[in-house]
């Protein structure tokens, strides 16, 4: 690989008495920070502790409200994304941010195209070429950016930063949709960056790959800096002392007994199939049990979750509810028996993002607090209230909109909401999903509660150690169908993991 | 912005930047921003006009913009629930001429009346159906319906007026009751229902659910479907009942009545500050949009000015008020 053109200084961070904040909330206090050529730096810290906020006014998505920014030494009194390109610096957010319609190559190239007043050079697949020589990360260039996976996009978004010869690159959660053979490969791209000189700076929720990636790590708590350490003399144990500001003593609480199985389970599927991929799927959940379902992506895990809650068709084999065949189901029929979802991907699914905790949490119960055809306001706010202590949610304003909650308060909102009418049946799809360890905490105990209650829990997740800790009963998936039933006590995530990669005890991982 | 702390900073240990916008005031400006414009043109049109501020004038303004108003009303469910209906000046002329028609051949001017909000409900359902089953989206369907509606109206009476002999035909348009126009005790009780069904009833909150995230809506039990139908059905009640007032003011029945009414209507919604991206918004507001739009009319009458001017000046208040609501967005 051939460095291409070295700068004759490359650009390192300085951040000194950064301050920020948005309303009410602090988000950088204080902050004092450094990035040194050539290194990866990562940001660790729980959701809300300022991490995307400091990475963002890096990129110059956000502006300090006082504190000084030097970039090779030289202060900017006036910085945007437009001057932190042309410094090199650049941001991969964890919402991608391509034209799904154009190519590859168009939008790698995207507001860099070389033109001849206004009329473009026909280039484009000769530069796409040579950038790809040069790093080879493997995409091709012709192809449309819709039909690739997260993962490639991820690809091409390097690709982009690179064709802008970025010397700085942030990565805000870019792990967060990949697989772990999909995480590998990304950690070996930055290790080549790195070899180059580049500097990385690397947002994420997960540890392991923090430490196995980083140089640095900074820890982030409530808006400040609590640490910044070297990767190598850490381990995921220390570093979460420092987030949570105390030893995480139990993340996972007392599994509950259900041994106590009733004589009818609460939902009994019989060889469904549909058009999403399932097929032949059986599996029965008891009330007060949690029942965990594990696949690797793309297995048809949360096909199911549809199927059953009404989402998608079933076109042959059937469902039972306490006994009864569910006909014809809709996701009105489901929230009227009982039934709940939390869905993947909560802005898109879950929530109204523009309206406030209370509406979200009362929407789908609206029906139960009209008196005389009207909304019972103040049962409400009563309700919600109490929702929104039982859950933990930070802050506890009913009237804030969602969008103004972090990630973790977010899905603690959307827990909120199907706590509120006591459902019998809870389907969730990676609960935890993007939420830091305090929310995941509070999460884990939320669902054994509910299972306490007699609720029957269908837990979705692709973090092995939740599975396991969590459920009484665990269904491994691969291709649409259920491969094996397994007991959580006696596996561990290692075995767990040979299993769904079909792979025999005691072989290798590649 | 401050980008350094001042030595003040430094002691206090706390840094704001001095120009910050408190969220007090932001909420203020979304809530409140149109009414800022329509203050201060009641305000300037007192001092500058001695028969602005007189009942009559007053009232007939109100009375003028009643039709609309009440197609704004049900145009704002319409935004928030996240769609567009383009086809409420075409309704507006169905129910017209039908109203017409039947007060002509059945003789009766209160059933030639009431038909209208009758005829207006079943097109506006019709709207939704096709929205929904057919899934397209409302503003190509309803683009496509406006012209059929307005086709039919013109076919069906061949282009002609149906001129309405029957005083009583016009007492709604024209008359008062206990001192106000019958029009505006119509508006005011559209008013109060719609105003009713937005705040205190599950629909009025099932419709801006929609409009914000209806994959979210549909999870959480809401007939996603049958809510839009009933918004459409709503919104072509509305087109119906304006349209009443509309044939009862001139006494005949016009195929080509209403034209461009449901452009009016959408500029007054979004100068009220209602989001086109749906989730958002409020009736009162859509009202406050119409009477802006009104009082600047007016305010060229009164004041003899050259009339060419009006739409200039009523499009720029509307792109001032958009990019207020744009840059507010931006700020949080």
């Amino acid at each position: 690989m051939t460095v291409s053109q070295v700068k004759t200084a490359l650009p390192s961070v300085q951040v000194r008495r950064g301050y920020k904040r948005f309303g009410s909330t602090q988000a950088l206090d204080n902050i004092d920070y450094k990035l040194l050529p050539g290194e990866v730096h990562g940001f660790a810290g729980e959701n809300g502790a300022g991490k995307s906020t400091l990475a963002k006014v890096i990129s110059g998505q956000y502006f300090l409200d006082s504190g000084s920014l030097a970039i090779s030494g030289k202060e900017y009194s006036n910085w945007s994304t437009s001057i932190a390109q042309k410094n090199g610096i650049v941001l991969i957010a964890q919402e991608l941010s391509l034209v799904p319609q154009l190519t590859v190559a168009e939008n790698v190239f995207l507001g860099v195209e070389n033109h001849y007043r206004g009329i473009l050079k026909n280039d484009l697949s000769a530069r796409f070429r040579e950038l790809e020589n040069q790093f080879g990360l493997g995409v091709v260039g012709s192809r449309v950016v819709k039909s690739l996976s997260i993962a490639e996009k991820q690809k091409v978004e390097i690709l982009r930063a690179l064709a802008r010869n970025a010397q700085i690159i942030i990565m805000d959660e870019p792990t967060s949709s990949l697989t772990a053979d999909e995480t590998e490969k990304l950690h070996s791209i930055i290790k080549s960056l790195k070899s180059e000189g580049r500097s990385i700076i690397y947002v994420s929720h997960y540890l392991e790959s923090l430490l196995e990636v980083c140089d640095q790590i900074t820890v982030m708590r409530d808006g400040r800096i609590v640490r910044t350490c070297n990767a190598k003399s850490e381990t995921k144990t220390s570093i979460v002392a420092s987030m949570l500001g105390r030893e995480m003593s139990q993340t996972f609480p007392k599994r509950t007994h259900s041994s106590i199985r009733q004589i009818a389970p609460k939902i009994d599927i019989q060889n469904i199939s549909t058009n999403t991929g399932i097929k032949d799927v059986s599996m029965s959940i008891y009330p007060g049990e949690i029942v965990g379902l594990a696949g690797l992506v793309g297995s048809g895990r949360t096909e199911i979750a549809r199927a059953i809650f009404g989402l998608d068709e079933i076109t042959s084999g059937n469902i039972c509810i306490d006994g009864v065949p569910y006909i014809n189901p809709s996701a009105a029929k489901s929230v009227a028996m009982g039934l709940a979802l939390i869905p993947e991907d909560r802005r898109a699914q879950g929530l109204v993002m523009v309206h406030s905790a209370k509406k979200n949490i009362s929407l789908p119960h609206l029906v139960s607090l009209v008196k005389r055809g009207l909304i019972n306001k103040i049962l409400e706010k009563r309700q919600v209230i109490g929702l929104i202590e039982e859950v933990a949610v930070n802050p506890k304003s009913p009237s804030l909109p969602v969008s103004n909650f972090s990630g973790g308060n977010q899905q603690k909102i959307l827990f909120a909401k199907w706590l509120f009418g006591d459902p019998s049946l809870i389907i969730l799809d990676e609960p935890t999903r993007g939420v830091d360890i305090g929310a995941k905490i509070s999460i884990y105990k939320t669902i054994v509660a509910l299972a306490r209650r007699g609720a029957a829990v269908l837990l979705i997740s692709s973090e092995h150690a939740e599975v396991l800790q969590l459920s009484h009963r665990v269904y491994l998936m691969s291709r649409g169908s259920i491969t094996a039933e397994i007991d959580p006590v006696i596996e561990t995530e290692q075995s767990l993991l040979f299993k769904l990669f079909g792979l025999k005890e005691g072989g290798e991982i590649c | 912005m401050n980008r350094f702390l001042s030595i003040k900073q430094l002691v206090s240990g706390k840094a704001e930047a001095p120009n910050s916008k408190r969220p007090g005031f932001s909420k203020f400006i979304r809530e409140y921003a149109v009414l800022v414009p329509l203050v201060l043109l009641v305000i300037v049109l007192s001092f500058s006009s001695d028969s602005f501020f007189s009942t009559p004038n007053i009232l007939n303004i109100l009375n003028q913009q009643t039709p609309l108003a009440i197609i704004a009303i049900a145009g704002t469910f319409v935004i928030i629930s996240g769609g567009f209906d383009l086809s409420t000046g075409a309704i507006f002329a169905v129910a017209n001429v039908v109203a017409a028609w039947v007060a002509v051949n059945l003789s009766s001017s209160i059933l030639g009346l009431l038909t209208a909000p009758v005829v207006g409900l079943v097109l506006g359902i019709v709207n939704g159906i096709i929205v929904t089953r057919l899934k397209i989206h409302s503003f190509l369907a309803t683009l496509a319906t406006s012209l059929v509606y307005r086709a039919v109206a013109v076919l069906v009476t061949g282009g002609a007026l149906i001129p309405i002999s029957d005083p009583k035909f016009s007492i709604l348009g024209r008359e008062k009751f206990f001192g106000i126009f019958w029009a505006v005790w119509v508006l005011l009780i559209f008013l109060l229902i719609a105003s009713f069904i937005s705040n205190r009833t599950v629909y009025g909150r099932y419709v801006p659910a929609i409009g914000g995230n209806s994959e979210a809506a549909e999870l959480s039990g809401i007939a996603v479907d049958r809510v839009r139908i009933l918004v459409f059905g709503f919104s072509g009640l509305a087109a119906g009942i304006a349209s009443a007032i509309g044939v009862s003011r001139v006494a005949s029945g016009q195929p080509l009545a209403g034209t461009g009414l449901e452009l009016s209507a959408i500029a007054a919604i979004i100068l009220g500050g209602t989001s086109i991206y749906g989730g958002v918004g409020a009736i009162w507001r859509s009202i406050c949009g119409v009477y802006l739009i009104a009082l600047i009319g007016n305010g060229f009458n009164l004041l003899n000015m050259n009339p060419l001017f009006k739409d200039l000046v009523t499009g720029a208040v509307i792109l001032i008020a958009v990019a207020v609501a744009a840059s507010e967005r931006k700020g949080r």
